[in-house]
Order: C-alpha cells, then sequence, then structure tokens
C-alpha cells in the first residue's frame, strides 16, 4: 500500500504540467489504490513481483528503465536531465545496458482459495458467498457435468451430430457466471454453457439448440453446442477462435457510454491469445477504458497444442500488464477463488471504468470435441489425474458439506432429479419438428432481397420435382 | 550486374527442375499404378515426398504435429523432426505471415489452416503478395546506382498491380505495371531488378487448406471460399477432385514458383479412394481435364462437386444427352481455352460449385465464355451453385447444387 501511495504522489508531482490530465490521472489513481488494497493482496502482485525480481535479479541499484514512467519517476525527482519527455509521457534514463528478461524470476502466484480438499486456507481473503449461492453453484456444476456427460453419450448414438464438453472446467463456468449479474453481457467461445445455464437457460433450451429443431433460437442453422439467447444477454457461440474479443470491448464501451451499472465479460481459451483478435481487444479495451473482463479458460490444451507450443510468456496473466490491463490467476478449478476474482473484477471494471484480465489455471478433462481422440497426443494418466484428483466439483463439495449445507441425500436427489430432466429433454427435443425451410432464407437481411426470393422459389420448384432428395422432417 | 545474373542463373535451372518434374508427371502418371488410398493418405504421401526431395521444405499449421485433425500430417514430425514439421500457435494470420517470410528466404513453406472456415483472419497475409514484391524492391539495391530499388533521389515509385506470369513456368514477359512519378531511367532500373525480385519471391509458399461440405458441418466447417482468393493477383487457387490428383496438384503447387493455396475438399478425405502411384510425380497448374466427352453440353466444375456432375452426365446420359466434363482443377491461371474448346463444339455451359452462386467463380467463367462464344453459344449459361445464404446444418440438403438440380438444368439447357 505504502509503495501504491508514493507512486501516485509523485505521479502527480510530475505531471503538473498539463491540469486537465493531472485531475484524470490523481482521480484514477486514487481510485485504483484504494480497490487494490480492498481486493486483496493478490491483485496487487504483479508489480511487487516485477520490483523485488528485477532488483535481486540485477542487483542494480537503478532499475528505472524496467518499469516505465509511472513507478520510477521519483528517481530522477529535479533532475530534469536525466529523464526523457516524449509524447507517451516521461522515462528516465539509465547508463547500465540491460534488457528486460524475458520473464520474471518467479512465476506470478495463482490466487487460491480452497485447498485440495475443499477447506479453505488459513487467512485466504475471499468474497462471502450465501448458503444459497454456494447450494446453487454446487448443483448446477453438477447438472452441468451430467448435462455434459448424457450429450456425448447421445452425440456417439448418432442422435446429434455434434457435442463439446466442458468437463473439468465446471468450477470457471459456474463461478464466474455466479459473479456477475444478468445485466451483465456475456461474448463466449463455446466452452462455457455453464454460464448459460446459470443464467437460467433451460435443459429443454440445451437440448432444442443440440437438436437444431424449431423451438432452437438458431433455427436449426448452426452446429450443436451454438448457444445464443437475447433474453439472456448471452451473444451466440461462433466456432470462430477469439472474434468475440474485440466484440466485447464494443458492447462494454456501448455500457460505458450508457452510464449501466453492467460490464461485458468473455470467455476464450489459451489458444485463443495467439490470434490477432485477442491482441487487438486487449489494446481496445485499455485504450477505450471499456469495462470488460476478459476470462481466459487456460486448460493447458488448443486441440492437441500445448501451450508450451502456443506461447512462451508465463501464461496468459502477464500480458495484460503489456497492454496496461489490471489482472490476475487465479486457481481456476477453485470454485471460491473464481467466484471472489471475478467478483472484484466486475466491480473495478464497471466503478473504474477499466478492462481486467482474469487467467483462471485449469485442464480441458474431455476431448476436445467429439471429433477429437486426445489420448493421441496426451497420456491417460495426466487425464485420470486431473479427473480425479482434481475435480473442481468434487473439490467444492467438500466445503459445502463442511458448512452443513449439503448432504448425500441432497446429491441423490439432486442427481436422479437432474438426470430425468435431461433425458426427458433429449426425448422432448428429438420429437419437435425441424425449422420450417423458409427460415434457411429468413435472418440473412433484415429482409430478404430479390436474389434470395428467386433462390427460394428455385429450390421449391426443384423439391417438388423432386422431393426423394429431401429430408422429410424438414417442413416445406 | 553479374550477381544478378548470376541469381537469375539459379532460378532458371530450378525452373527447368519443375519442368523435368512435369514432363515426369504427364509421362509416367498413368503407367505406374499404386495402392489403392483415400485423399487423406495421397495428401500425406504428397507431403512426404515433398519434404523428402526438398531440405527447405517446412510443414506447419495448427495440430499438424501429432498428424493434423484430418490426419493428413501423420508420422511427417517423426520422419522430418519437429524442427521441419511442427504446431504453430493458434493464428492464422501468423500461419501465413510466416509462410511469406519463409518462402521469401529460399525455403519452400507449406503452411496448414486446419479449416478454410477459418482461413479469414489470414487473409490480409494472404492478399499482401503484389505489395510483398514492393517490399522486396525496396530492398533490393541497384548496382549500376547503388540506390535502393525503388527509390530514387525523391522520386517515389508504386507498385499498382502485381507481378503477371503469361502461364505457370514462362520465366520472360513477366508484366509489372509500375507508376513511375518521374524519371525514366528508374523504371530501367527497376526492370533490371525484377529477376532478382522473382528469385526471392518465387521459392515458394502453399498453403493447404480443407474446404467445402461434409454432412453436418454447419456454417463454420462447411464453407467453400475460393473465389475470395480468386481476387488475390499473383496467387493460385488448386483444388483436386481424388486422391490421384490431389498427390500430383499438390506437389505441383509446392514445387510452383509462385504462391499457391490448395482447397482440399474435406468430404473425402476417406471417402474418395483411388490408386494413387507410390512415386513423385505432378500433375500440371493451369491445365484443366476432359474427364468425359461428349458433344451436347460442356460441364465445369472442381473438387467433390464433380462426383455429383459425373452422375448427372450419367443420368443424363439416359436421356440422350452427351455431356462433356470438364475438372478445371486450376481455378486462377484457369485454363479457358479447353474449357472454350469444348463451348465451341458443345454450344451450351453449365458450371457447378458449393460456394454461394452471386461472386461465385462460376460467375466469371460464365461472363468469359459469353465475351469469347458469344455467337456459338445456343442457350444461356446455366449455373448450379449454393445458396446466397450462410452455410447452414439442418438445411444442408437444400444448400447443395446436387444431383438432380445439375440434371435439370443440364436437360433445360439442351432444351433451350
Amino acid at each position: 500500500m505504502a509503495i501504491w501511495l508514493t507512486r501516485s504522489r509523485n505521479v502527480t508531482c510530475h505531471l503538473n504540467i498539463n491540469l486537465g490530465l493531472l485531475r484524470i490521472l490523481t482521480q484514477s489513481y486514487g481510485r485504483s489504490s484504494l480497490t487494490t488494497s480492498a481486493t486483496g493482496r493478490n491483485v496487487r502482485i504483479p508489480p511487487h513481483v516485477g520490483l523485488l525480481n528485477l532488483a535481486a535479479l540485477f542487483s542494480f541499484q537503478r532499475f528505472e528503465s524496467v518499469k516505465a514512467e509511472k513507478q520510477h519517476d521519483s528517481e530522477d525527482h529535479g533532475d530534469e536531465k536525466q529523464a526523457l519527455d516524449f509524447p507517451g509521457g516521461r522515462v528516465t534514463f539509465t547508463s547500465h545496458l540491460r534488457f528486460i528478461s524475458e520473464s520474471p524470476e518467479k512465476r506470478i502466484h495463482c490466487y487460491r482459495v480452497l485447498d485440495d480438499n475443499g477447506q479453505t486456507i488459513i487467512g485466504s481473503n475471499f468474497q462471502k458467498v450465501s448458503k444459497e449461492i454456494a447450494v446453487k453453484m454446487y448443483s448446477h456444476m453438477v447438472t452441468l457435468q451430467i448435462m455434459d456427460t448424457i450429450f456425448y453419450e447421445a452425440q456417439r448414438q448418432g442422435r446429434i451430430s455434434f457435442y463439446l464438453t466442458t468437463i473439468g472446467e465446471e468450477a470457471i463456468n459456474i463461478a464466474s457466471a455466479a459473479a456477475l449479474t444478468l445485466d451483465d453481457i456475456i461474448f463466449p467461445q463455446y466452452r462455457e454453457p455453464g454460464v448459460l445455464l446459470w443464467r437460467g437457460f433451460t435443459l429443454q433450451e440445451f437440448a432444442n439448440q443440440c437438436f437444431g429443431n424449431k423451438s432452437d433460437y438458431g433455427k436449426g442453422r448452426q452446429m450443436p453446442i451454438h448457444y445464443g439467447s437475447n433474453k439472456l444477454n448471452y451473444f451466440t457461440v461462433s466456432s470462430t477462435i477469439g472474434t468475440q474479443l474485440p466484440q466485447a470491448v464494443g458492447a462494454a464501451y456501448s455500457l460505458k457510454m450508457d452510464k449501466k451499472n453492467a460490464c461485458a465479460v468473455t470467455y476464450f481459451g489459451d489458444g485463443g491469445t495467439s490470434e490477432g483478435d485477442f491482441h487487438a481487444a486487449m489494446n481496445f479495451a485499455a485504450v477505450m477504458e471499456a469495462p470488460v473482463v476478459f476470462i481466459c479458460r487456460n486448460n493447458g490444451w488448443a486441440i492437441s497444442t500445448p501451450t508450451s507450443e502456443q506461447f512462451r510468456s508465463d501464461g496468459v496473466v502477464v500480458k495484460g500488464q503489456a497492454y496496461g490491463i489490471r489482472s490476475i490467476r487465479v486457481d481456476g478449478n477453485d470454485t471460491l477463488a473464481v467466484y471472489s476474482a471475478v467478483h472484484a473484477a466486475r466491480e473495478m471494471a464497471i466503478s473504474e471504468h477499466r478492462p481486467i484480465l482474469v487467467e483462471a489455471l485449469t485442464y480441458r478433462v474431455g476431448h476436445h470435441s467429439t471429433s477429437d481422440d486426445s489420448t493421441k497426443y496426451r497420456s491417460l494418466n495426466e487425464i485420470e489425474h486431473w479427473k480425479m484428483a482434481r475435480d473442481p466439483v468434487a473439490r467444492y463439495k467438500k466445503w459445502v458439506e463442511k458448512k452443513g449445507w449439503w448432504t448425500d441425500d441432497d446429491e441423490a436427489v439432486l442427481r436422479s432429479n437432474v438426470r430425468k430432466e435431461i433425458l426427458q429433454a433429449i426425448q422432448v427435443a428429438e420429437k419437435v419438428e425441424k425449422p420450417p425451410l423458409m427460415d434457411l432464407f429468413t435472418d440473412v437481411y433484415d429482409s430478404p432481397p430479390p436474389n434470395l426470393c428467386e433462390q427460394e422459389r428455385l429450390l421449391r420448384e426443384t423439391i417438388k420435382k423432386h422431393p426423394k432428395d429431401y429430408p422429410l422432417d424438414v417442413p416445406v | 550486374m553479374a550477381n544478378t545474373l548470376k541469381r537469375l542463373g539459379k532460378w532458371a535451372s530450378s525452373i527447368s527442375k519443375t519442368r523435368y518434374y512435369s514432363t515426369i508427371c504427364e509421362e509416367q502418371k498413368v503407367q505406374q499404378s499404386g495402392k489403392t488410398v483415400n485423399l487423406f493418405t495421397a495428401i500425406n504421401q504428397a507431403l512426404h515426398i515433398a519434404l523428402e526431395t526438398d531440405p527447405r521444405a517446412y510443414l506447419f499449421g495448427e495440430d499438424v504435429g501429432f498428424g493434423g485433425v484430418f490426419r493428413c500430417t501423420t508420422g511427417l514430425a517423426d520422419r522430418f523432426g519437429k524442427n521441419r514439421v511442427f504446431n504453430t500457435p493458434l493464428c492464422e494470420q501468423g500461419i501465413v505471415g510466416f509462410g511469406i517470410g519463409l518462402a521469401a528466404m529460399g525455403n519452400r513453406a507449406i503452411a496448414e489452416i486446419q479449416f478454410a472456415d477459418y482461413i479469414f483472419p489470414a487473409f490480409d497475409q494472404a492478399s499482401v503478395f503484389s505489395l510483398f514484391i514492393y517490399f522486396l524492391l525496396r530492398k533490393t539495391k541497384c548496382r549500376c546506382c547503388n540506390l535502393p530499388g525503388f527509390q530514387h533521389g525523391s522520386t517515389w515509385v508504386k507498385v499498382r498491380s502485381s507481378v503477371k506470369l503469361p502461364s505457370s513456368d514462362t520465366v520472360v514477359g513477366i508484366n509489372l505495371t509500375v507508376e513511375v512519378e518521374s524519371l525514366y531511367g528508374v523504371l530501367l532500373n527497376l526492370i533490371s531488378h525484377i529477376p532478382v525480385l522473382r528469385v526471392d519471391l518465387l521459392s515458394g509458399l502453399t498453403i493447404r487448406s480443407p474446404y467445402g461440405a461434409v454432412g453436418h458441418g454447419g456454417h463454420y466447417h462447411s464453407q467453400s471460399p475460393e473465389a475470395f482468393f480468386c481476387h488475390v493477383p499473383g496467387l493460385k487457387v488448386v483444388i483436386p477432385r481424388s486422391p490421384q490428383q490431389a498427390k500430383g496438384l499438390l506437389l505441383a503447387c509446392i514445387r510452383d514458383p509462385n504462391p499457391t493455396i490448395f482447397f482440399e475438399p474435406k468430404w473425402l478425405y476417406r471417402l474418395a479412394v483411388e490408386d494413387v502411384p507410390e512415386h513423385d510425380y505432378m500433375l500440371p497448374l493451369s491445365k484443366a481435364e476432359v474427364i468425359r466427352l461428349g458433344s451436347d453440353i460442356t460441364l465445369v466444375g472442381w473438387g467433390a462437386q464433380l462426383a455429383l456432375m459425373e452422375q448427372a452426365c450419367i443420368d443424363a446420359e439416359k436421356d440422350g444427352i452427351s455431356c462433356e466434363l470438364i475438372d478445371l482443377k486450376t481455378l486462377i491461371p484457369w485454363d479457358k481455352e479447353t474449357v472454350e474448346a469444348s463451348v465451341r463444339k458443345t454450344g451450351k455451359l453449365l458450371v457447378s460449385h458449393e460456394a454461394p452462386i452471386t461472386g461465385g467463380f462460376g460467375a466469371e467463367i460464365a461472363a468469359s465464355i459469353s465475351e469469347s462464344c458469344f455467337l456459338r453459344l445456343e442457350a444461356p449459361i446455366a449455373r448450379i451453385c449454393g445458396l446466397d445464404t450462410p452455410f447452414p446444418l439442418v438445411f444442408e440438403p437444400f444448400y447443395m447444387p446436387t444431383k438432380n438440380k445439375i440434371f435439370d438444368a443440364i436437360k433445360a439447357t439442351v432444351n433451350y
């Protein structure tokens, strides 16, 4: 805290050249120091680690060039010649030829609340959860697991064409969703159906989408798992990687301009951080001061590509600082840690108009999708270890049980009910007829232009001539 | 100048090598038959040969290391090592940009984009070939006046359109359109630098990508974006119809002095099975093939669509209509001569592709042929293509240019 206060004062001294800028900066610095202290130590870790490591690493008295501008302006105080004023601010000089290290001496810590046995770590600083929310989170995690298992089987039986599970990432899905409000706008990747589940998307709605029947909001035009809901502020999933990220920034900017008490929240994987869209989004978000929370599910694998072949940085969390974005790394399999981090991130994003990056460390226990067999590129032991020893649901269950909020009976009733409900949903979805043919041509434009009208007319003629060429279950 | 000539000489020899391969392939392609393999195995064989025969060939893309999501690169990382066959980060623009850099340094870069539906972030890179030439020219120093290629005093020269080659393997006749603000001498300088520049560029970039419908792919795993790439000057677009074709054409693409994009019909990866010669052979680019002789109507297509078109031809034959079917193989620069010759004979033309009809490459063929064969055409040129809608899941059978749609169009055109 002391460091932060000193730093803000120094910044203030420096920038009295520009009073307007000064006002903005003192405001934002004042706020940031308050918020960081309020949200606990971990948020404050990056600057600390940077300072300590570099000092240790190089044993230099001066480490100005490493942390430009803000942090070390004090060093050149009163000695104008030793600093460079340039359009990007003020940077002090050093006579040491020294490069910034490619990696910090110590990796960024991972924020955790629950230990492997589901006990809260003594002294841990986390957002309190009511019994109601705690139990709801647990039951939704279980529901998500069962839904995944049954839908996966349905795909294997050929009843749906494709599926993709979230197994191993239930805590990120449910706990992050629980820390948000319904007004927050979600821009998902594709491994976050739990967020939609939490928001109230019914199992029947999930099934309708996967079966592409006429109750599917996408009108059967997209592959299974491409869910979306206007009502629940959940943008429709696209398979393309990372395209949702800059979109989330645009939406967040709109929320800010409309002075809404809400932020945009966007999810992506470790692989997604390699896409240009990720970098565009991070930079835009910082520059536009957009209230957006970036949640990276770093699950170790982008299909067959391990993170070691994806990036050489200390994961994803460190990328935030390079863009001027406050960031935190959390244990993605720790429900309470994810909940607390996202809760704090949301508060900061909205009240301070700033983006926040959350890197949740986890593991993709399932195959990439039903089109993948991950045993071709990773060991069964590795998968089993994460599935059994590090299951986020089992870990969180121990905590709710210890609280006295959950019993074996509750468990048995929940599992049996959810199972029944999902099987029922599948049976219903299967029987609902497919969307009518006209839906192929609707929504391409606000109203079908002449070329589409003509194509529809020709298609209908062809169907009359060759009815056998076309599926019977699609009403023409 | 001597240096320039030396480099030109090196280039010329690499070209003659290319021709040598071409000749071999034409002579041997049907003589030697190999094992019956499917399309992804044929691609795998071609990649194996490409890496084996050229130590400066590299293969990379998302998930390429373990064999690729369609198994096309199986065993290659083990065989050639992780330095030559490797996974890249998940970034299409990175993959193609990296490939351009690799190719510019005299290597053969074979880049895989996992699905053609995901190629669009790389579009920027794939469409900068013409600008890339500009960059190389600037790098080149003029030996006469020792000025960097494009800058002569205060004069700035812009490349307006890219290098145009009259045919795939012609060295001479390079036509670079340049706008010179002044100084005729700069232009001369420029011309003298062109061979140098081509040596740098010609080394070879091939982008491979699965495209097209697969029965359950929906919008993000089914698109046919070939027409977008036909708008990129300097880039060749090639699509094979079968395993044997895939192997020969892919090797030709990899060894072609121009950047190429090779779209693999993913529906055929496992479905199409054929005898594929095991040896190293190439099939010529920009050369269409008449795969079925006929006299009443000409049908032009490429890739997976040809199988449907062939069935339509068989049905039409039962009705007494004789169809000539042409596999275009290379979309750009396309073999207009073969198509024209056929249309002059039949007087009728039908083009079919999976990509949306409006602005599809079929439109280019129709426009060109109506220009050159206007007086010979006996009926309007028919196009049976995908719809102008996003590629749908449940409605896929409705979207597709089916056999019966083609068959009906054949009859309508012939009876016009």
